[in-house]
């Protein structure tokens, strides 16, 4: 990798893989016991001690499944471009690894984001499913994490993959803006967001704290199948290093 | 609390199969991005572990 001085010295660190493999090993043990204690108490403030909500009753609580999950299908997303494009620029394998590792996590919160949002759409709505812009481009943004997968696993050359899943990836990532706008640019069943940067929410403190508990409750778990996942990708592919054999048979 | 009563809570006021569907749902898949992980862990230690204990008495 060319030496420049601009860049800062963890962006360095984080392209070899043991540095990242060792300190993944040290952050996980603190983020799965913030995941687990945001998560357990989050949950059971939305179900038991969350009012319920005076129109929808108490299919409201879904909100604290459901909009966890989405905010962090896109937030996946995008670390899924962003990562891809770093590898594409600066031929950094980790980051390949990363964008490799955000895949299935981001697959499989999209599809519980879409199946919690079905199952709140039928008593509220009346109907499981809509042709409506917010779910159509939610199930768009389910099958480009199942076209970076399939991609990634078609392609035999691992650096030739991770190049095509990151273009692919890239092109995506023009999604996430139409998820985030769906619900202003067109006429929509949905609910606009519940959390906005520049605006109070509009529901009750009671109903919101929660939901935020577990959105970063969520991010947490995020964070730890990610290591979790990044740490496996690391040893595959460093199989050859000397410190993985090391590692390997010092147990 | 929102609820006097355990059946209450159950019932969810009419919606209780909606609302704890979609609880177990979460619960499958955050679990399931915990264990696939790990699970695909020890079975990749011990692959490579084993490959490499063949290949130092291979040599």
């Amino acid at each position: 990798m060319a030496d420049s001085k601009w860049m800062p010295r963890w962006f360095y660190q984080l392209a070899s893989p043991r540095w990242c493999y060792q300190i993944c090993g040290k952050l996980l043990p603190w983020f799965t016991v913030a995941a687990l204690a945001l998560l357990i108490g989050g949950t059971l403030w939305a179900l038991i001690f969350a009012p319920a909500d005076y129109q929808q009753g108490n299919s409201f609580r879904i909100i604290y499944l459901h909009v966890p999950s989405a905010i962090l299908a896109q937030s996946c997303y995008m670390l899924m471009a962003v990562a891809g494009a770093i590898g594409l620029i600066w031929k950094m394998k980790v980051a390949d690894m990363v964008a490799k590792a955000c895949a299935p996590i981001g697959a499989s919160l999209a599809v519980l984001a879409l199946l919690t949002g079905a199952i709140w759409g039928k008593p509220t709505w009346g109907s499981w499913w809509v042709w409506d812009a917010r779910l159509t481009s939610m199930l768009i943004l389910f099958f480009l994490y199942l076209g970076v997968m399939a991609l990634n696993s078609a392609i035999e050359s691992e650096s030739t993959a991770a190049q095509a899943t990151a273009v692919l990836a890239l092109v995506g990532l023009v999604n996430i803006p139409i998820i985030k706008y769906s619900v202003e640019w067109w006429n929509t069943l949905h609910q606009p967001a519940t959390f906005k940067l520049t605006e109070k929410p509009a529901m009750p403190a009671e109903m919101w704290v929660p939901l935020l508990v577990m959105v970063i409750g969520f991010y947490a778990f995020f964070a730890v199948t990610l290591m979790m996942r990044l740490r496996n990708e690391i040893l595959r592919r460093e199989r050859r290093a000397g410190w993985v054999k090391e590692l390997l048979l010092s147990k | 609390m929102s609820f006097n009563s355990f059946s209450e809570f159950l019932s969810m006021g009419g919606h209780g199969l909606y609302v704890w569907l979609s609880y177990g749902l979460g619960v499958i898949i955050i679990l399931g991005n915990l264990i696939a992980p790990l699970q695909a862990g020890k079975r990749l230690r011990a692959q490579l572990t084993r490959r490499l204990i063949r290949e130092s008495k291979g040599s």
